[in-house]
């Protein structure tokens, strides 16, 4: 196949727009799914205190009882 | 700094300066009589001092304390330290190559202090020096926050880090000898873009490595900013540097593309590198250290998601609006307009987003300088986010291309957005990052916030007006149909715009020197503060500090 100027006029033209839409309809429908929003909100909280050093791990003889 | 890596970390530092090293000495052989040849004594020094400083230290007592507990902040410290001695620099070039062109006798009858050899100086200065310094600090204190995980080595982040001030240096340096690709923000010449690519990727790898040991289960949304900015910065500098050497022993390289294509490839590059180095990291910035600061969640993560997306879809293809009224087919010139218009939503969105998160936090505004350097960005954000989309209407373009509009229009965007959300970001974190009850003075804040903001304000308004009349002038015909004023009718109408730009740029650069003093200070005098949370997590608080997972 011979890719000229035009083919490639053609080709942003039409897959361009399509792959554009498709795209924005995705990325729309994964910020506003119904089941994500608690995750969201839990990152969005999340950085309000960090300053406690990296999550660690908690040794068994150390678990506080529930 | 040197205490915290052990003895395999430092032979590694140690090998790895050594080969820098060798390499210096080989460039300065090869490229003896050449500038080339002067870079290679920089890279000699500059490893030979890093192999000094880490064999001084070899054989000292290695850490003790289980650093699994805490994030390893050494780098980020330096990097803020180098950002703003970095800021300093650039700034004091941007304000003498200003006064440059209001008074041409400071060039002081020099080759290398000619305006075309300093101005590079003065944008990679505060766009590399300052805002990538800037970038890379701020990056590490966050991936690891966000992530609740420590850095996976102690040697890449300090190869990133002071690699890429290496950069800076050969770039800076490179510039005042009269190395230069003629490419705007990508003057540096092929062995200084070799070096930058794998700087860059072992801080991708960095990033990557970091994110992948993260203990929260969602990505925190300005580590996706962060990403875009490392990811599409390595794709653009590759491509638009493709050049070949005009010889292994010389800075001289010729670029792969010619003519239109050169254009288009560069103004691609350019308008990116405002999009993702001086946009969408800063944005990761804000996204982090705004609502922290202010002490409320983001207004609407959802926004912000569908803002991120928007922004790194539509950005990467504005950049042909740099090029209206050239050869580059018309379509093209219409495809950048467009996608430069529509790009008002996303921006307008992340600004909004910001602003919004501040309602019901406006008296801490009012009160704290460091969250008003904050809403300042994002009003400044957002200002020149809807300047940028009008002046890529082609007949707007028309009257403001070439003009001192463009530069004032960048300004309000480098100034405003860029430098204030960094100062910002910079006054919340030196206390945090250095343990420190507070910054050691808080007048000095809001000393440079209102100084800055003036500087800001000064400089974006004589640029205007100057760029406008120049603008008119140079379309401005006579009965007869010939050009009514000469260009330098114009550069004489541009004087007192030129004195009060100048001035409004000491300001700034005022501002930034404050901030280097009271950040110094605050490490200097201020007194240690204990942290407030269980830092590091001990068992006998009874309770974790956090899930380990959820």
């Amino acid at each position: 196949m011979d890719i000229s100027h035009e083919w490639f006029v053609g080709f942003s033209k039409s897959f361009g727009l399509f792959y554009l839409i498709a795209l924005s309809i995705g990325i729309t429908a994964y910020a506003y799914w119904p089941s994500l929003g608690g995750r969201f909100d839990r990152a969005a909280k999340s950085i309000l205190d960090d300053e406690d050093g990296p999550a660690q791990e908690i040794k068994s003889e150390d678990t506080p009882c529930r | 700094m040197m205490s915290n890596l052990t003895g395999a970390e430092r032979t590694t530092a140690m090998t790895i300066a050594g080969f820098g090293a060798l390499i210096g000495l080989a460039m300065a052989a090869a490229g003896h009589g050449d500038p080339m040849g002067v870079h290679g004594w920089i890279v000699l020094a500059f490893f030979g001092v890093l192999f000094f400083i880490v064999a001084s230290a070899l054989y000292s007592p290695e850490p003790v304390e289980d650093r699994a507990l805490s994030y390893y902040d050494d780098p980020t410290k330096v990097g803020i330290i180098l950002a703003l001695i970095w800021a300093v620099v650039g700034m004091f070039m941007g304000v003498w190559v200003a006064s440059q062109l209001a008074w041409p006798d400071l060039r002081f009858e020099g080759a290398w202090s000619g305006f075309g050899r300093l101005r590079p100086v003065h944008t990679s200065g505060v766009i590399f020096g300052f805002g990538g310094n800037a970038l890379i600090a701020t990056s590490y204190h966050i991936m690891q926050r966000t992530s609740r995980a420590r850095m996976p080595g102690q040697i890449s982040p300090w190869f990133v880090l002071l690699g890429f001030n290496l950069f800076c240096i050969l770039a800076a340096s490179g510039y005042v000898m009269g190395v230069t690709q003629s490419k705007e923000y990508a003057e540096a010449e092929w062995y200084a873009d070799i070096w930058l690519v794998v700087v860059w990727v072992v801080y991708f790898i960095l990033y990557m490595r970091t994110l992948s040991r993260r203990n929260e289960p969602h990505i925190y949304v300005a580590n996706w900013y962060y990403l875009s900015f490392i990811l599409v910065v390595a794709i653009l500098h590759i491509v638009n540097n493709l050049a070949v050497p005009a010889s292994w022993t010389g800075a001289k390289s010729y670029s792969l593309f010619s003519g239109v294509q050169d254009a288009m490839t560069q103004w691609w590059y350019g308008h990116n590198a405002v999009a993702f180095f001086l946009t969408t990291g800063f944005l990761g910035m804000l996204y982090y250290f705004l609502p922290k600061r202010a002490g409320r969640p983001i207004y609407s993560y959802r926004l912000s998601i569908l803002s991120f997306w928007g922004i790194v879809f539509f950005y990467i293809w504005v950049g042909s609006h740099h090029l209206h009224y050239t050869a580059l087919p018309h379509w093209v010139q219409t495809l950048g307009m467009t996608f430069s218009v529509m790009l008002l939503v996303p921006s307008w969105a992340s600004a909004g987003n910001a602003l919004m998160t501040l309602n019901g936090a406006w008296g801490k505004v009012r009160d704290d300088a460091t969250l008003r350097f904050m809403m300042m960005a994002a009003v400044f954000y957002g200002l020149s986010t809807f300047e940028g989309s009008f002046m890529a209407i082609r007949p707007v373009n028309g009257l403001s291309h070439y003009t001192d509009w463009t530069v004032g229009h960048v300004h309000a965007g480098a100034m405003g957005w860029v430098a204030l959300i960094t100062f910002g970001s910079i006054y919340a974190l030196t206390p945090v990052l250095w343990r420190r009850e507070t910054m050691y003075s808080w007048k000095a804040v809001e000393w440079h916030f209102w100084l800055a903001l003036s500087g800001t304000v000064i400089y974006v308004f004589s640029m205007w007006n100057s760029g406008i009349i120049q603008g008119l002038m140079w379309r401005t015909y006579t009965e007869t149909g010939t050009l009514k004023f000469s260009f330098v009718d114009s550069l004489v109408a541009m004087h007192p715009y030129y004195i009060a730009r100048a001035f409004g740029g000491l300001l700034f650069l005022t501002g930034a020197c404050i901030c280097l003093w009271n950040v110094v200070m605050t490490i200097l005098h201020v007194p240690q503060k204990a942290p407030e949370l269980d830092y590091p997590t001990s068992s006998e608080a009874m309770e974790p500090a956090l899930p380990a997972a959820e």
